[in-house]
């Protein structure tokens, strides 16, 4: 069932582009319709396989002669993430509903790119997950180069170079990993089995989880990350920021992870206190932690405080991967989802309810305009929002951050002790973002008129409220009863760690 | 060798023979007065029933191939990688000869399509080659007839120019692929292929090592500039920039198939020497060979190396630079030449080198074809090929600029367009032959440069779909060219959805 979601997109795209240029309303609702029933499915899909392990959708011979398989199947992770991108696509669509230009080409590549992360989050074929892993690449480039604001083509560019260069290497990995267990099949269980020689995963390890990596944001390949951010239209940003980041990280762990346990094996000496890979990539982790929070702090522009938290948030994934135990692999899961959706909510507000309205992300200049009494809903939104990305108790981003510093405190203390301090400043980014956006008491300008009253802003429309209004109940659900993903997610993390049959 | 096996296994190239006579003779006798359109399309529909009936003939060749009188050994090869080869030259044939309906850069329509069959003949017979005067004389009879399409636009001084710069670097060329073959003659004593891999086998070879390396260096020199593999790659740009747009997508696919036919033809000659029951692997890389002398396939392979590594990385980086859409495409044909040559390096005598090779340069062709089917069109409604003038193609005409989207990321290798499924194809191949650091580190280095080619094809696609417009007009093209791009279009997205097709049909062979 879960594999329809691909088809719809795609077919989806493929309609979107023959819907009339001219009439944005059509393609708005039938975009809107189609990610409403990858959402359905997702759910559907989330709730029929709860309790279940691995199940498999289809799985044919794609090109026998290479013993590449057409295998679809899911286990908990993929179903959670589905959810995730499902509910990605419907906020992405509501919160896209201003699209005016060349709208139909604009869902046909949001729908194209939403399709391709089904894909990668469905497949158990290395190959076929590698194929969807590209197919994904070339709508981003589109949707920030045409739609996009700031230095778009540059960071459309850099986006699409980064990602290319990335899926590079995992490419070189994969025709190395399938050549060396012979060339009989790229099948994910398959492979894993293989036996692969440890001298083989000690460079295949690193070469494919720093290829994933680059595109989870990873310090220090993450620039990428806060220019495409910024330039892309909101609608990409949360799909960038909430489910392809995720594509990466996704691939780092049931890629490079599962397929090459032995990379993470101690090296047998020791350089600048690293002993292992998994040392290396937890340090890289950490790093990002604090310098995408420290960065934060410092940013001008809205969206850019927003970007470089993404990094900082992403940071904590890629920590609890490398934690390698089931409290911190299950947290880095559950942060995925957690992010994917307060990141989108963020975007939201900054980029659509905020800039639609103000034509500014300067925080030196929203300052000056008293938002929280002109746009209390936006207000109260980035509250929750805030509170959320901050890691308050009550909201996902909670359960999955206390999780990932458990697992870290059970592998090195230490990683623990550095990433609480990325919390703290990731407190401090979001507080001064909230205060100067929305709670400053600078004085209006001169050329401004308190006495009359402000220049009214154009109402909230209803879709911005129903996109909103998703995704803080998702932040929420999982917050207060995070056992809804967490009884998903741990089997599968526990399967995968143990090496088994995935 | 009578006349009548002569007959029976060239049925293909002589039923082209007798296409290119009777499209002269239908253009010169009867259609004279007609307008240049009704001439453009007669001519290219005969030349299309030519090559059908071509293919038709491959049915009824005798399937031997044919050897020297008495002697057994195999001047024309039938069958297996020659079959494969020889339908897609003649498949490729067909649609460039498509392209010709809808332009206008000279009136001698006529003398233009059987120049095309000729030279497609010249191809047909590479590729069934297997000695050294047939080899000579056929490549003979395609440059020649690639010089003469270069130079059709008669009265555009870039065509002449760039038709005198390929001639001239050809002639010279030749001259390097003739002496190599002299010296191979004398060390074997034979024109025949197998005979002269033989003789580079036998024991007392070695005291004729310094020579055969001469020899490689020259032959590889030859056939280098047929592929267009840096340092033989000048005329390239050139000749791409300034040929008639049909005789240029004739010259980047038909020419190119043929001259890979050929670089299998050596290798596979070489592998058989070894026979079926040792693991034939031609190329053992250049590691450690200094130790002493080892054959055909070490030297051969570390020029071929030296050579697939200069294409790729020169192809890729100066095409960054290009500003014409035609030399963009030149110098990423270089780059893909080198990847080819790096599976032609580490070949095997199992069918999969040939196979993944084939697969290469066959949809390869398809889709350059079809892209210089799209910058022919925009060529003629914007007069010029510079990639400003796809600025906003995908409101001029939406289906063209589709069809660019679809052939420019197949170049690229993005999945699940064909071009991704050849490129890993190929890069299997290579890594089965050898498990060795160095086919892995080549292998690296092609797939992060062809992650350095996208850049370069988005700068294309970023004009015609990303930039605004400098001009809104409509581009209209000839039904019957549109129909051909969006076929290549769809069949490289076909196949790359479905690549158990093509590749069903070649191990068929």
């Amino acid at each position: 069932m879960l594999a329809l979601t691909i088809y719809l997109s795609f077919a989806g795209a493929l309609i979107e582009t023959m819907l009339p240029k001219t009439k944005a309303a059509p393609a708005r609702w039938f975009a809107l319709i189609v990610a409403m029933a990858g959402l359905a499915l997702g759910i559907a899909g989330f709730a029929s396989g709860m309790g279940k392990g691995l199940v498999t959708f289809v799985d044919m011979p794609w090109v026998p002669s290479m013993g590449i398989h057409f295998r679809l199947a899911a286990d908990g992770i993929s179903r959670v993430l589905v959810l995730l991108t499902g509910l990605a696509a419907v906020a992405g669509v509501l919160f896209s509903w201003n699209i005016e230009f060349r709208t139909n080409q604009f869902f046909a590549f949001f729908l194209a790119l939403i399709g391709g992360v089904y894909g990668v989050f469905l497949s158990f074929d290395l190959f076929l997950l590698f194929v969807f892993y590209e197919i994904a690449i070339v709508p981003k480039y589109f949707l920030i180069a045409i739609w996009g604001s700031t230095r778009r083509e540059y960071a459309a560019m850099k986006l699409a170079i980064y990602s290319f260069v990335g899926s590079a290497m995992v490419l070189v990995g994969l025709l190395a990993a399938y050549a060396t267990s012979g060339g009989h099949s790229t099948g994910l269980a398959e492979l894993a089995h293989a036996g692969l020689p440890v001298s083989f995963q000690m460079w295949a390890f690193p070469l494919v989880f720093t290829g994933f990596a680059i595109l989870a944001g990873m310090w220090p390949f993450h620039t990428w990350a806060p220019t495409g951010h910024v330039a892309a239209p909101t609608a990409a940003s949360m799909l960038l920021a909430g489910v392809v980041m995720k594509l990466g990280a996704y691939g780092c762990l049931r890629v490079a992870i599962a397929l090459f346990p032995h990379g993470m094996d101690p090296w047998g000496f020791s350089f600048a206190g690293l002993t292992s890979w998994r040392d290396v990539f937890a340090v890289l982790a950490v790093i990002g932690i604090v310098y995408g929070a420290l960065v934060a702090l410092a940013q001008t522009d809205f969206k850019f405080v927003i970007g470089y938290s993404s990094v900082s948030h992403m940071g904590f994934v890629l920590l609890g991967l490398m934690t390698l135990n089931q409290v911190g692999v299950t947290g880095a899961v559950l942060q995925m989802f957690s992010h994917g959706v307060i990141a989108g909510l963020l975007f939201a507000i900054v980029g659509r309810i905020l800039y639609d309205r103000t034509h500014t992300r300067q925080l030196a200049e929203l300052e000056r305009m008293h938002l929280s009494k002109r746009l209390p809903f936006a207000a109260w939104a980035f509250v929750i929002a805030g509170m959320a990305s901050m890691g308050l108790p009550g909201f996902s981003g909670f359960v999955a951050e206390l999780q990932v510093l458990i697992g870290a405190w059970v592998a090195r203390p230490w990683w623990t002790a550095a990433a609480g301090v990325g919390i703290v400043i990731g407190v401090a980014y979001t507080w001064r973002a909230l205060q100067k956006a929305f709670f400053a008491d600078a004085l209006p300008t001169p050329d401004e008129h308190p006495r009359t009253g402000w220049p009214k802003f154009e109402a909230i429309t209803w879709p911005e409220i129903a996109g909103t209004a998703l995704l803080v109940a998702a932040t929420v659900v999982v917050g207060v009863y995070p056992r809804i993903l967490l009884d998903t997610i741990e089997p599968a993390v526990k399967t995968l760690l143990a090496g088994g049959a995935q | 060798m009578n006349y009548l096996d002569l007959f029976r296994v060239t049925l293909p190239e002589t039923a082209l023979e007798v296409a290119a006579l009777v499209v002269l003779v239908v253009d010169l006798a009867f259609l004279r007065k007609a307008p240049l359109q009704a001439r453009a399309t007669v001519a290219a529909l005969l030349g299309v029933i030519g090559c059908g009936a071509s293919i038709l003939m491959m049915l009824f060749q005798s399937q031997n191939g044919l050897s020297y009188p008495g002697t057994g050994e195999l001047l024309l090869s039938v069958g297996g990688y020659t079959a494969v080869a020889q339908a897609g030259i003649l498949v490729l044939t067909v649609l460039t000869l498509f392209l010709l309906i809808d332009s206008n850069f000279t009136r001698h329509v006529g003398e233009y399509v059987a120049v095309v069959l000729m030279a497609a003949t010249g191809g047909l017979l590479i590729a069934a080659a297997q000695d050294l005067l047939v080899i000579f004389v056929a490549l003979e009879l395609l440059s020649l007839g690639l010089y003469i399409l270069t130079a059709f636009a008669k009265h555009s001084g870039k065509s002449a120019e760039s038709a005198m710069k390929y001639y001239l670097f050809g002639g010279m060329a030749t001259a390097f692929l003739l002496f190599g073959f002299s010296y191979l003659y004398g060390i074997a004593g034979s024109t025949s292929l197998h005979q002269i891999m033989l003789a580079m086998y036998r024991p007392d070879a070695a005291a004729t090592a310094p020579l055969l390396y001469v020899a490689l260096v020259m032959v590889a020199a030859g056939l280098g500039f047929k592929v267009a593999a840096v340092p033989f790659h000048l005329w390239a740009p050139d000749t791409y920039e300034g040929a008639p747009a049909p005789a240029a997508a004739f010259i980047a696919s038909v020419s190119k198939v043929a001259s890979f036919a050929l670089l299998i033809g050596i290798a596979t000659a070489a592998a058989h020497v070894f026979g079926d029951a040792q693991v034939a692997r031609v190329a053992v890389v250049a590691g450690g060979t200094h130790s002493g002398y080892r054959g055909f396939g070490a030297p051969w392979s570390a020029i071929l190396i030296a050579l697939a590594v200069s294409s790729m990385v020169l192809g890729n980086l100066a095409a960054l630079a290009q500003t014409s859409v035609r030399r963009l495409l030149a110098y990423s044909a270089m780059a893909h030449a080198g990847y080819i040559l790096l599976a032609l390096a580490f070949f095997s005598y199992s069918a999969e080198s040939t196979n993944a090779i084939l697969y290469y340069i066959l949809t390869y062709g398809l889709t350059t074809i079809g892209a210089f089917g799209v910058v022919a069109v925009v060529e003629r409604a914007t007069g010029s090929d510079k990639m400003d003038a796809f600025l906003g193609l995908h409101k001029r005409s939406p289906i063209l600029a589709d069809v660019l989207f679809v052939l420019l990321l197949s170049l690229a290798g993005i999945p699940p367009l064909v071009g991704f499924w050849a490129k890993f194809n190929l890069f299997v191949a290579v890594l089965r032959v050898s498990a060795g650091v160095v086919p892995f580190a080549l292998v690296a280095l092609a797939v992060a440069l062809s992650a350095v080619s996208l850049y370069y094809y988005l700068q294309v696609l970023k004009r015609a779909y990303v930039m605004p417009a400098v001009d809104d007009t409509p581009i209209v093209a000839h039904p019957v060219t549109m129909g051909v791009l969006i076929l290549i279009a769809a069949s490289v997205l076909a196949l790359g959805c479905f690549p158990a097709l093509l590749q069903g049909w070649l191990a068929g062979f």
